[in-house]
């Protein structure tokens, strides 16, 4: 199972990935009109700045999930290695909320709002398309071990700030 | 946040500050919390957004794009966002200029309401440059003819800029070799936008040269002509004694800020101030008096001509407001925050008036200023402000005690006076005591407040380490009211913070050791300063040999661009605390920061921190004494632990011994 990972040494804090993710959940999917949508779309992904270090924050899709095993209605669960939110069990309790470790599940209007791997897409991701340094990319956990293990031992990647 | 976690070393934003944290208020201070992380193309300055086929930006890494859609490089990116950062902020000072120079027309004409030509000394001095005829003219011949000839400079067409004509013939003639004497002021501007446009001008080192010469058109132009005009029209400074910070602030008695960058308004303001008419009214309202205080550069102009206190600096434009004793802010033009109106809206009574037609804001009543009616204008501003007085909420006021006391008011002229006194006004002493070793040199600390450091804290930290190292230091801007407010500028700051020579030569000709010389467009008197300074001689031909050295450590602005550009060009090595937005490039940034010495005489440098800039400063000003093959220091500097308190020079002499 892929997932989204992210290299916070190329993260210059463009909000690009954030921008991106708000516009493929919106109606039109178009970064023109989006915002100006009656129920503007939630972003699933948030850029911080955390001592000093810009991250970029949505659901590791964790194994296992404190979500999925805090969740009292059986809402949010494990499916092909993603943490999904069944809409129609959420009952609102906002206890993923809570245990999220990485502050990456939000409180919607109704149902928790967290990422969904972009259901819409067949083969890509909103955000890894909209980075423009290449700091978020795709791989398994085991190639993105071998990729840490690598970068590890090149120079760092700094950029000139 | 750099510094310290603190958001300001002013005891007095701190304690307001407090009221605002409780009261869930949102000021500067959490807007930009909000606003974290900022995007790093905008920071490194590669983002582009100058054609419709954009916007483009380059990655810094390496990976992805490194050229725009047209092809335009990092390095033509950085360079070009530049050149209009320096447009803009040149723009601002000379529009300023221009507005000076019609109201100076217009009072010469006898159009103008309220204006009196003040400077006669001056007037004719200018008149003389200017190829004016002088004798058996009126002032108000000789200003028409001078207003004429100087509003022909911003739009000359043909020729060279005749106020750069006052540079060191050794600056003149390297600006010639680099190709950027400014041939006017409205043109340079013109010319750098139109080379900004997409497919125009794509060579890093060309742009660099446009913002040199754009930024030399505001400050031996623009700057220069707004400071020379205000001075004959709203008369000469002279030394004076006022206070600063929200102590200023007067509890049973009406107070108006005047916020923004123009004296034609605030001059007015204070004249209407007097009038009869006004005064009935404060005593109608039942207020002890009417208290007039400044706020930015427009504080400084007031306070230089009529002892105005100052409120405050840029980042307490909001906390004055929180006082709940501001019962009118006026407000023209530059470095007024939007964000007043929304702090205001229903929690506050203070009235927010716009007066210029340039500058209208949202949540501001507007009530625009007509030069032709100045006393009109002022008296009605001044009226609905003293009426606001009865919706004052006396359980909303707080105002801190905080409050330094202060001499301002120096000019490049002036100074001449203090240096020889009277009878002999000569820069003979300052150079004397500069050659003799007394003095390392002269440092100019301007510039903004950048809410990324710690409010105050890098232009008191850095002024302190040069006054101990015998550096004396001349202010403007908002670096100006941020030693005001610490005492500073107090005469008793030579005991505490002077090294032994610098104290020997203030108390010799009865200066402070930072002297206050006025606003943004003032520090063109820094440049007629150091031009003074290689005319009295010994100390070199160019302003390039001189031991001086400018610095802002936290400027924001894009004036505070053009400044630096204009000060390292005419061969200053300036300090500055955020980097320009360039680090995107490698040879930009090089350039700035080294090879632009070999071409200029002057060149940049980046330090956030401090103290390390203070030593950056006193290692150029120590390398050009030893070119001048200059006498060593006399005195070995104050002892760092000795800073803020008295010290004994001749007991810490005999301890050492």
């Amino acid at each position: 199972m892929e997932k989204v990972y992210f290299d916070s040494r190329k993260c210059l804090g463009c909000h690009s990935c954030e921008f991106a993710c708000a516009v493929e959940h919106s109606q039109s999917k178009d970064p023109t009109k989006a915002h100006l949508e009656d129920e503007k779309p939630i972003p699933r992904r948030n850029v911080k700045l955390v001592d000093g270090m810009c991250l970029t924050l949505a659901c590791r899709h964790c194994e296992p999930a404190p979500c999925v095993e805090a969740c009292i209605a059986g809402a949010m669960q494990k499916e092909d290695g993603q943490v999904k939110c069944d809409t129609d069990k959420c009952i609102g309790c906002w206890m993923c909320v809570m245990v999220c470790p990485f502050d990456a599940v939000r409180p919607g209007k109704l149902f928790t709002i967290k990422c969904d791997m972009c259901p819409d897409r067949e083969d890509s991701y909103a955000c890894i398309e909209a980075c423009p340094t290449g700091a978020l990319f795709v791989a398994t956990p085991e190639e993105f071990r071998e990729i840490a293990k690598r970068k590890e031992k090149t120079t760092k990647v700094e950029p000139p700030i | 946040m750099a510094g310290s976690n603190r958001r300001s070393v002013d005891p007095a934003v701190c304690e307001m500050l407090e009221i605002t944290d409780r009261n869930g208020e949102k000021v500067v201070f959490d807007r930009f919390e909000a606003m974290q992380p900022q995007c790093g193309f905008g920071q490194l300055g590669i983002c582009c957004r100058n054609c419709a086929m954009g916007p483009c930006r380059i990655d810094p890494f390496g990976e992805g794009p490194q050229q725009g859609i047209c092809g335009a490089t990092a390095d033509v990116i950085a360079a070009r966002n530049l050149v209009r950062g320096t447009a803009v902020g040149a723009s601002a000072h000379s529009d300023h200029g221009r507005d000076i120079t019609h109201a100076f027309l217009a009072t010469a004409r006898g159009e103008a309401q309220g204006y009196s030509i003040k400077g006669i000394t001056k007037l004719k001095a200018l008149a003389q440059e200017l190829g004016v005829e002088v004798d058996g003219a009126s002032p108000e011949e000789i200003a028409e003819k001078v207003a004429e000839a100087t509003l022909k400079e911003f739009g000359r067409q043909e020729g060279e800029l005749r106020f750069a004509k006052r540079a060191p013939e050794k600056v003149q003639a390297r600006w010639k070799e680099m190709g950027v004497t400014p041939r006017g002021v409205d043109r340079e501007v013109v010319t750098a936008l139109h080379r900004t446009h997409i497919g125009v001008s794509n060579e890093w080192k060309h742009l660099i040269k446009t913002c040199v010469q754009t930024s030399l058109s505001d400050g031996w132009g623009g700057s220069m002509i707004a400071t020379d005009l205000s001075d004959i029209l709203f008369g000469e400074p002279m030394p004076r004694t006022s206070q600063a910070n929200l102590g200023v602030l007067r509890q049973g008695e009406v107070n108006i800020i005047i916020h923004g960058h123009e004296p034609t308004l605030s001059d007015a303001i204070v004249a209407a101030a007097q009038l009869d008419e006004v005064q009935a009214e404060v005593d109608k309202v039942g207020a002890k008096g009417l208290n007039l205080g400044g706020m930015c550069c427009t504080a400084n102009e007031a306070l230089m001509r009529h002892g105005i206190p100052l409120v405050g600096n840029f980042l307490q434009q909001e906390f004055a407001l929180v006082t709940g004793a501001v019962e009118m802010m006026i407000v023209d033009v530059q470095c007024i925050m939007p964000a007043l109106s929304r702090l205001v809206d229903g929690k506050y009574h203070t009235k927010l008036l716009s007066t210029s037609p340039n500058a209208m804001f949202e949540g501001f009543e507007h009530i625009q200023f007509d030069e032709n009616k100045a006393m009109d204008s002022a008296k009605e501003l001044l009226l609905t402000g003293i009426r606001n007085f009865a919706n004052r909420d006396p359980a909303k006021v707080h105002i801190p005690d905080e409050k330094s006391p202060l001499v301002a008011g120096f000019t490049a002229e002036s100074v001449f006076d203090h240096l020889g006194g009277r009878y002999r006004p000569s820069y003979r002493p300052l150079n004397n005591g500069i050659i003799d070793g007394r003095l390392r040199g002269v440092a100019g600390v301007v510039g903004c407040n950048n809410v990324k450091i710690t409010h105050d804290w890098a232009h008191l930290e850095l002024v302190k380490e040069l006054l101990r190292h015998d550096v004396l230091v001349v202010l403007t801007g908002c670096s100006a009211i941020a030693c005001a407010k610490a005492g500073l500028l107090a005469p008793e700051a030579v005991d505490l913070y002077a090294g032994r020579g610098l104290k020997e030569i203030c108390d010799a000709v009865g200066l402070p050791p930072c002297l206050h010389v006025g606003s943004c467009v003032d520090n063109s008197r820094i440049l007629m300063a150091c031009t003074e300074m290689v005319r009295e001689g010994g100390l070199g031909e160019d302003i390039a040999d001189l031991p001086v050295a400018g610095a802002a450590p936290e400027w924001m602005s894009e004036k505070a661009i053009s400044i630096a550009f204009y000060v390292v060009t005419s061969g200053i090595f300036t300090v500055i605390g955020e980097p320009l937005p360039v680090l995107g490039s490698k040879k930009v940034t090089e350039y700035l920061t080294d090879g632009m010495e070999e071409d200029y005489g002057g060149k940049f440098a980046f330090e956030k921190d401090p103290m390390k800039a203070a030593h950056l400063i006193i290692d150029h000003l120590n390398s050009k004494r030893e070119a001048l093959h200059l006498a060593p220091m006399m005195f070995e500097p104050r002892p760092a632990d000795m800073v803020g308190q008295p010290w004994d020079f001749e007991a810490s002499v005999a301890a050492a011994k």
